[in-house]
């Protein structure tokens, strides 16, 4: 499904997720982190980039890995996106819904 | 042709979603523990709420002497699909243990101590049972830190209260 966010045209999933990480951009970010209820502080760009330094290495995400990241522990990537952390900080840095349990 | 009728009169509603999840472990074979850790961490990776009520032998799995003791079942387990004698012979429930903690590891599935801090710090509540704790003769000095309070099947019920909570017996 092809949308225009923050004045770019990308393409997104049925569930709303980018296709293509190339489209992604820090305003679409942001447009996409305001639908999602987040607003995009300092402490999110790092979270975002390694999950998409994660992603691009083909590194299944799980909500323990982010946890020992060093970026951020468990109880902060809760409290910067809340209600669902893993799923709403993948659509958010662009990348697939992730596929885990854990 | 009512049918059709009745369909485009019909009020869309949406599903209600799941608000809350209120999990009683009462077992301590580790695939048990495992099964509720894994469902009330996946609740609060949802944005549900998540509480566990550790009761009889599920308080195995918050005490700090045995936490890291926990076996799945060899004997009367058909699962296994190993004769029962076999399943019984010494060091059998260590060894299909190990084999299963292996293969969790791969797949990034923290050990049972670690989990209860990953769960403790996403939000999720730890209760235990009063009337167990009793019965068993522990002390709250016994179970790991990450444990709420220790409280009443009663408390436990008033906890769940509010729209679309679910209780689930494991």
């Amino acid at each position: 499904m092809e949308t225009t966010i923050a004045g770019k045209q990308v393409k997104l999933n049925e569930q709303g997720y980018l296709t293509d990480l190339n489209e992604w951009s820090r305003e679409v970010a942001t447009a996409l982190a305001a639908e999602e209820g987040v607003e995009l502080g300092e402490e999110h760009w790092p979270v975002l980039e390694y999950l998409q330094n994660q992603h691009k290495q083909e590194v299944p995400l799980t909500i323990r890995k982010v946890g020992k990241s060093g970026i951020v522990d468990i109880k902060g990537f809760y409290a910067l996106f809340p209600g669902g952390p893993l799923k709403k900080a993948s659509r958010i840095a662009g990348i697939p819904k992730p596929a885990s349990c854990i | 042709m009512e049918t059709q009728e009745l369909e485009q009169n019909a009020i869309k509603v949406e599903p209600a979603k799941v608000k809350k999840m209120m999990l009683i472990l009462s077992k301590a074979t580790i695939d048990n523990v495992y099964a509720c850790f894994i469902l009330a961490n996946g609740a609060r990776m949802e944005g549900i709420e998540a509480e566990i009520f550790f009761t009889f032998f599920g308080l195995e799995a918050v005490q700090k002497k045995k936490i890291e003791h926990l076996h799945v079942a060899t004997v009367g387990n058909p699962a296994m699909h190993i004769p029962t004698l076999l399943g019984g012979l010494p060091g059998m429930e260590s060894f299909a243990t190990n084999m299963m903690k292996k293969e969790m590891e791969k797949l990034d599935i923290p050990p049972v101590g670690e989990f209860i801090e990953i769960l403790e710090a996403s939000g999720a509540k730890l209760w235990a049972c009063k009337l167990a704790m009793d019965m068993f003769h522990l002390k709250r000095e016994d179970l790991v830190d990450e444990i709420a309070d220790v409280i009443t099947v009663g408390d436990f019920y008033e906890k769940a209260s509010g729209e679309n909570t679910h209780l689930l017996f494991i």
